[in-house]
């Protein structure tokens, strides 16, 4: 058992167990936090790969801000876990989706269990790498090979941007003629 | 020593409990979160290749995928609270009206 093995195999245990309880929890407050550690234990494993720039992203971008704003959106509507949900689904369906899921994992590790990349080691004890994925290295790439993906990322940026503004904003109540205030949004519904 | 296989059979994994958890959940934040680990698999695979073959570009494009993500979670969101904002739940099973 070296130092590197042993990393591995808690942090993909830790990835592992937070994704389970992220999808198994009621509370989505909860399971948002079992996804924040299901990505730092995912980042431990970016490290290990080497991808030392993109470690530290994953961490800041996704775990501190993207999952910050799914508990923003959260609590703005004030879920916890207790409203209505409904009759709980049929168990033979609940069995069938789980034995779906269960077969589509195994198919996927057979395919890559055949991939031709057994040889490679990884690890930052031993095979450690400063150069591999650092910023460097990934910027050269970015901003010469990848230079128009990255200028059009900034205008996709932009447009989920106003998209969300857009979507989010609250209608404002329209005054009809006869003084009688309607909501345009909710002009289509059937209840 | 870890070889590269191994983060391979981890990326699998987690894309399992991704689809599981897209599958089986009822709440569309919870659902939504599902759909963002199968991203996050696909992106550790990436890197284990982009490991294996000592090449850089695997990390551009998970850096592109992590930007897309960050946009699709924005608009996603918004979608979201608008949802709930006509229907008062969320509810997966409640939306139903496009369903043949």
């Amino acid at each position: 058992m070296n130092l590197d093995l042993i990393i591995f195999v808690i942090s993909a245990a830790v990835a592992v167990f937070g994704a389970t309880l992220m999808i198994a929890q009621r509370n989505p407050v909860a399971s948002v936090l079992y996804m924040i550690l299901s990505l730092v234990a995912q980042a431990v494993c970016y490290l290990q790969l080497g991808a030392l720039f993109l470690g530290a992203i994953l961490v800041v971008v996704y775990a501190g801000a993207i999952m910050v704003l799914f508990l923003f959106v959260i609590m703005l509507l004030n879920l916890r876990g207790k409203e209505d949900m409904g009759p709980p689904a049929p168990v033979v369906s609940q069995f069938t989706k789980l034995v779906f899921g269960i077969l589509l994992t195994l198919e996927l590790a057979f395919i890559v269990k055949a991939a031709p990349f057994g040889g490679s080691s990884t690890g930052i004890v031993d095979e450690r790498s400063y150069s591999f994925g650092s910023v460097k290295a990934v910027a050269e790439t970015l901003f010469t090979d990848y230079l128009y993906p990255f200028e059009l990322t900034g205008v996709l940026l932009l447009i989920a941007v106003v998209g969300a503004v857009v979507i989010a904003k609250k209608h404002r109540q329209v005054e009809s003629s006869d003084g009688r205030s309607e909501t345009p949004g909710r002009a289509g519904e059937e209840e | 020593m870890v070889p590269v296989s191994a983060y391979l059979i981890l990326a699998v994994v987690l894309f399992g409990i991704g689809t599981v958890g897209v599958l089986i959940s009822r709440n569309m934040i919870v659902l939504f979160m599902a759909v963002e680990l199968m991203l996050n698999a696909a992106n550790m695979a990436l890197i284990a290749f982009s490991r294996a073959l000592n090449l850089v570009d695997g990390h551009v494009i998970v850096f592109l995928v992590l930007t897309i993500a960050a946009a699709e979670a924005a608009v996603g969101l918004a979608l979201i609270v608008m949802v709930y904002r006509n229907r008062e739940t969320v509810n997966i099973d409640r939306f139903s009206l496009m369903k043949w």
